[in-house]
């Protein structure tokens, strides 16, 4: 308790001592502002511009979940089609490699091409990019369930969508919300992309316009934004898969991360 | 010595249907796990029959077949060669209500004890019917009761890995028993546990086994647990396996623990540790 109470002290030390040292520096050298401004700036600039940069935000975070909550349908769907079928799982595992080592920045040209600019490219962005880890993680959490966990259901007579619910999805869960931790941050990536290229609304699109209006500041806050945005997805999604799959780690309480 | 074995299976069973045909049947079924080179006989032609109502103890050397037959009962694994019957039809047409109790408690780790023994409620009918209704009040107050007569009833709301070997094989007992089950298949339930509290699971079986008087195939190494639990013992040759021994044991039931000293057990027992020394070595 002493050790986790001191390591969150010393982080958040270290983020403060970091923001600090930014400062410092920016003062001591004379850096301009149209080169880095200084964290003081940055933070006066998110207090007055919040009203403007509020529904931004709310965009971001609207085609990130939006596309996240799609990709996690599809990618269960199908996660659960490759893992429940071993033949399914051999067959359709080098596609699926293939697939996820495509970089996935390259599909948001095709679909501005097909959709135009603005939310749906960036939604369907967020939603493909985050599929395959939550298809390989499903598929490997079913396809490793121990068979003598599906025995002790087969004696009783189980049928195999009982087996899938009682043994094989329950077995397959902390993959699941791993694998969510990871898509989540991808989904956002995403979005972001693909509103930074072809949208005239989201964080990303007021980064672009502020930086060819030389509104450094600006630019800054958007990162912060962003930044801080990532960090409470992701702490939600970690928060969640402690609460769910706390068995996989047998109740020990694992740092904060 | 021996009273045929149709006398015994004559008892009056209390609940479910009583059926002329035997609870169990193997007929010449044996088990090879690979092919070519590589094949493993685990067990050879068997034959095996249990009235409804026995009590059948299988003792036999380490690696001889004795799991597989609880497996091909269970319909786990399929016979290579010859049938398995149970309740007069094939095992996978499930005609008994089967409660199997593996040599590995098998636990699922993401359920509470309480959860994982009511697991076969949730699964078999009849109660599957009306597990909804009844998994907060009438089944649970069955799960509680069962998990305070192994003497596990603080452990309810537990997970598997806060238990001990020994308390987790007595979780493993109840999951099999929960459901009131036609055939019980027991494989090795006691061996995780000290003398004093098998002893006691014994007195416990026995009560069980008495009241309901379901059919039991309990697989053990303890010479002392089949010549107390059973009224039937089978021994089983070295890999790959056959019984080549099937004897009643004629004590009435319910038998006293303190039996166990007596001269008259000691000996049989004696007996059939003779026997299992033999085959070992050969
Ligand atoms: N899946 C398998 N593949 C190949 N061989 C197997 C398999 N399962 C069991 N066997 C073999 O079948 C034989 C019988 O195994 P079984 O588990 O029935 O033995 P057992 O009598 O239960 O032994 P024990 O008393 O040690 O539990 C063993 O020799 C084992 O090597
Ligand atoms: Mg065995």
């Amino acid at each position: 308790m002493t050790d986790a109470l001191r390591i969150r002290f010393l982080s958040t030390s270290l983020i403060i001592g970091f923001f600090l040292t930014w400062e410092v520096l920016c003062i001591l050298l004379n850096v301009s502002d149209l080169v880095l401004p200084r964290p003081s700036e940055i933070l006066v600039t998110m207090w007055t511009r919040f009203p403007v940069l509020w529904p931004h935000i709310l965009q971001t975070l609207y085609s990130t979940l939006f596309g996240f909550s799609l990709g996690v349908i599809i990618g269960v769907a199908l996660g659960v089609i490759v893992g429940t079928s071993k033949i399914a799982y051999a067959v359709a595992y080098p596609l699926l490699v293939g697939f996820s080592s495509i970089p996935k920045v390259a599909v948001v040209p095709i679909f501005v091409l097909w959709f135009g600019s603005g939310t749906t490219p960036a939604v369907l962005t967020a939603m493909v990019i985050c599929v395959f880890p939550i298809v390989v993680n499903i598929a490997t959490g079913l396809a490793t369930t121990e068979p003598e966990l599906e025995d002790v259901l087969k004696t009783l007579g189980a049928s195999k969508t009982e087996i899938l619910w009682n043994v094989g999805l329950p077995r397959a869960m902390p993959y699941f919300f791993a694998s969510l931790k990871v898509a989540i941050t991808l989904s956002f990536v995403g979005a972001v992309l693909s509103e930074t290229v072809a949208s005239n609304m989201g964080i990303g699109n007021v980064m672009m316009t502020a930086s060819s209006n030389f509104q450094v500041s600006l630019v800054f806050a958007g990162l912060i934004i962003l930044a801080l945005m990532g960090v409470a997805l992701y702490a939600v999604f970690s928060l969640l898969e402690r609460r769910v799959t706390g068995w996989a780690t047998r109740g020990n309480d694992i740092a904060v991360t | 010595m021996s009273p045929n074995v149709s006398a015994r299976a004559a008892q009056p069973v209390s609940t479910g249907p009583v059926h002329a045909r035997p609870a169990l049947e193997l007929q010449d079924a044996s088990v090879v796990f690979g092919s070519g080179e590589k094949a493993v006989t685990a067990l050879a032609p068997t034959q095996l029959k249990m009235e409804r109502g026995d009590f059948l103890a299988l003792v036999g050397p380490s690696g001889c077949g004795k799991s597989t037959i609880l497996k091909l009962v269970s319909n786990l694994l399929q016979p290579s060669e010859g049938l398995v019957l149970v309740g007069g039809k094939e095992a996978k047409a499930k005609e008994l209500r089967i409660g199997m109790a593996f040599q590995n408690p098998t636990m699922l780790p993401w359920l509470t004890i309480e959860q994982n023994i009511m697991m076969p409620l949730k699964i078999v009918q009849p109660f599957k019917h009306s597990y909804r209704t009844d998994k907060k009040g009438a089944f649970r107050d069955r799960v509680h009761a069962l998990l305070d007569q192994v003497g596990l009833k603080d452990f309810a709301s537990h997970y598997p890995w806060q238990l001990s070997g020994g308390m987790l094989q007595r979780s493993n007992l109840c999951r099999a028993l929960v459901h009131e089950p036609d055939l019980l298949l027991l494989d090795e339930p006691f061996g995780a546990l000290d003398q004093f509290t098998r002893e006691e699971l014994w007195q416990i079986m026995q009560t069980l086994y008495l009241d309901r008087k379901p059919t039991v195939l309990l697989v053990t190494h303890d010479l002392r647990e089949a010549g107390y639990l059973a009224n039937r013992i089978c021994v089983m040759s070295a890999r790959p396996g056959r019984i080549i021994s099937d004897e009643p044991v004629n004590i009435p039931q319910p038998r006293d623990i303190g039996m166990i000293y007596s001269p008259e057990f000691v000996e049989m027992t004696q007996g059939l540790r003779e026997l299992i020394a033999q085959v070992r070595s050969t």
